[in-house]
């Protein structure tokens, strides 16, 4: 008999007698409270992780980007939407040449206020995860729209079959003691860049 | 790098060691406590708190008592993205098929993801034997990992070290298997995370395969996810050609939707954060990022067994966030080595019996007794397994397992009914303590906390008295008392 009937096999005979039916009780919040002002509460939660957060208009992007490189070697995705001047743009470059690179330049997906995260679907604008994962500082520019108050909000917009990417600050441990120490494998920097 | 826990003694031996080991008890103290008051102000945060346990919980339990369209759901749905699905009914098996992946592909290293999983079955000690090294790339189990040690906690498994007892290990240790520890490497944890940078990353850089479990499996989609901190999950999950993924029976749940209760539930109650830093979500190949070549080895290993025990089997919610351990009076003065297993604490008292069965050894059936079952850990678990529940069940599994030779606990359980059944024999069995009470205060050793005189060991009550103390009976009981003094007039 193969593994997978064997398991399969007692799977069954342990549940013998068991009512498959339960009830999901969802009485949890789906939807933020409309008093709340998100983005103020995004921005205030992804500092509260020791990222910088700068907010803009539509037509600061590009030099909020600038600023925040301050002269770092940068990679940035195809089909970034804001010109990052002397950017490599990635054509698959492998992990050892993106650990040469100081900086990353994405877009996001999704933001969620009410815990501070950005997430990544790697469409557009945003690359491939290896890009947004190697270089030491990440640059993340969030459009207001993109905002929404709680976790359920945030994953009714995400698309199962995209692989995502949570990010909550910067790479951080609590394995020392277990106080958290920001600056382990991922990006060391993050900065989110908060449009409109 | 062997160390195992066969051969650990029972419970309450296992305990007496670690008690007498004051830096222990001091390093757990203060991580216990810090991990308690993170945890309760990120819950107080949430109204809903309440409400997203009870989803959590019934979330678990429908996928759980459905396991097996749920896994032929999660099976399809992965071979459709792109997969290839493995079913291990055993360690051996799970061990073996990950082993033999790593050969078709000639490789003499795996880098890892934390896993609680491939701890369980022992996979590092297995490739180790087929000339396959497998580096741990969590801070903590690196760790573990170079200092020859064994996991004590399941999110933080070197919460016994202190920072000195880390920057020896990493000065001593990393050289032998790497890049060494900078020389004048101080125990400040930034310079302890940093040195773990530098060590990790040329391992990651050149890695071809890595080994993870998952938190959660979507039966749906085929989606896995990993929950983490560091980003050397995302390392391994992204940077490799292949990813092999350990993945318990028990973690798959039913849709994608059901993620935004777990992705709440579980970092608050685990690091004690809104959301951990990173938590990265795949659904077998993406072609153009990531691994090319996606393997998911679906373990039972007892979870079977687990499934069949009508009370036991809502351990299988455990989502691993070790709130139960940071709670508990036991583990926090025990340790998390004295429970012989990669699953201490609470989870591990019930889990342990129920996966590998009662009866089996006498390690195993004194898990059930490593509490007091106050029931902080059921108020803590974020899916609500009563633990307390099960415990009280499997003491009683444990019983059944050792008949016919009765247990004194049970005798004496017997003796009291006798006793508090007629005030007369009370009354005689109350002199009778107090002249025992009399003998016991000159023949005492020590006073207990409350100022109370304690007996820390009785000759006839070894079991009972060795793990805990016991007041010495008055001289005078209060009905004698009541009767000499004329309820105090006299």
């Amino acid at each position: 008999m193969s593994a997978r009937d064997e398991i399969l096999g007692r799977v069954r005979s342990a549940l013998v007698g068991a009512s498959p039916a339960v009830e999901v009780p969802r009485g949890y919040r789906t939807r933020g409270d409309a008093s709340v002002d998100v983005l103020a509460l995004f921005a205030e939660r992804v500092a509260d992780y020791r990222a910088d957060v700068v907010r803009c208009s539509p037509d600061e992007v590009e030099a909020m980007i600038a600023g925040a490189l301050a002269g770092a070697r940068a990679v940035v995705p195809p089909e970034l939407g804001w010109h990052v001047p002397d950017a490599v743009v990635d054509t698959g470059l492998s992990a050892l040449e993106l650990d040469e690179l100081d900086a990353v330049v994405t877009a996001a997906a999704v933001g969620i206020a009410e815990t501070g995260t950005v997430v990544l679907d790697h469409g557009p604008g945003q690359g491939r995860r290896a890009l947004s994962l190697v270089p030491d500082l990440h640059v993340c520019v969030v459009l207001a729209e993109q905002v929404v108050a709680g976790v359920p909000e945030g994953v009714a917009r995400l698309d199962p079959t995209r692989p995502t990417t949570w990010i909550s600050g910067p790479s951080a441990t609590s394995d020392i003691e277990l106080n958290r120490v920001e600056g382990v494998h991922g990006p060391r920097r993050l900065v989110v860049v908060l449009v409109g | 790098m062997s160390a195992t826990f066969v051969g650990m003694p029972a419970f309450p031996e296992a305990a007496r060691n670690a008690l007498a080991d004051a830096q222990l008890r001091g390093n757990l103290a203060l991580a216990t406590r810090t991990i308690r008051g993170k945890r309760l102000r990120v819950v107080g945060e949430l109204p809903d708190w309440e409400e997203l346990r009870l989803a959590g919980a019934a979330l678990k339990d429908s996928a759980l008592l459905s396991l097996d369209s749920s896994l032929e759901r999660l099976e399809a749905s992965l071979t459709a993205a792109g997969a290839t699905v493995h079913w291990a009914s055993d360690a051996a098996e799970a061990c073996s098929i990950v082993a033999s992946v790593a050969r078709d592909h000639g490789v003499d290293e795996v880098v890892k993801v934390k896993s609680m999983a491939t701890q369980e079955i022992e996979l590092n000690e297995h490739l180790a034997a087929e000339g396959i090294a497998a580096w741990e790339t969590d801070l903590a189990e690196l760790i573990v990992q170079l200092g020859d040690d064994l996991p004590s906690h399941i999110l933080v498994p070197a919460i016994h070290r202190n920072r000195a007892e880390i920057r020896e290990i990493f000065l001593r240790r990393m050289a032998d298997v790497g890049r060494p520890a900078p020389a004048d490497l101080t125990d400040e944890p930034v310079e302890l995370a940093n040195a773990a940078r530098l060590h990790l990353r040329e391992k990651f850089l050149r890695a071809k395969v890595a080994v993870s479990g998952a938190n959660f499996a979507v039966a749906d989609t085929g989606t896995l996810v990993v929950v983490e901190s560091e980003g050397n999950g995302r390392m391994c999950l992204t940077l490799p050609d292949v990813l092999v993924s350990v993945v318990g029976i028990e973690k798959v749940v039913p849709t994608w939707q059901d993620l935004e209760v777990f992705l709440q539930l579980l970092p608050r109650s685990s690091t004690g954060e809104r959301m951990n830093p990173y938590t990265s979500t795949w659904t077998g190949v993406t072609p153009g990022d990531g691994p090319q070549e996606v393997h998911v080895v679906l373990l039972d290993n007892g979870r079977t067994r687990a499934l069949a025990d009508e009370v036991g089997r809502q351990a299988l919610r455990c989502i691993r966030c070790s709130a139960c351990l940071n709670v508990c009076p036991v583990y926090e003065r025990t340790g998390g080595h004295a429970y012989g297993s990669v699953y201490p604490g609470p989870i591990g008292a019930i889990l342990n019996p129920l996966l590998r069965g009662v009866g089996e050894s006498d390690q195993l059936d004194s898990l059930p007794y490593a509490s007091s079952l106050c029931g902080a850990c059921f108020e803590a678990c974020p899916v609500r397994i009563d633990i307390p529940s099960v415990l009280v069940d499997l003491r009683a599994k444990v019983v059944d397992a050792h008949r016919p030779s009765a247990k004194p606990e049970a005798a004496a359980m017997k003796a009291a009914a006798w006793s508090f059944g007629s005030g007369s024999r009370l009354g005689v069995l109350e002199r009778a303590s107090g002249v025992f009470g009399g003998l016991a205060s000159r023949m005492v050793r020590r006073r207990s906390t409350s100022g109370r005189t304690a007996l820390s060991r009785l000759p006839f009550a070894g079991a009972w008295t060795g793990a805990r103390d016991l007041p010495a009976p008055p001289k005078e009981s209060f009905r004698a008392w009541w009767k000499r003094t004329d309820g105090g007039r006299r």
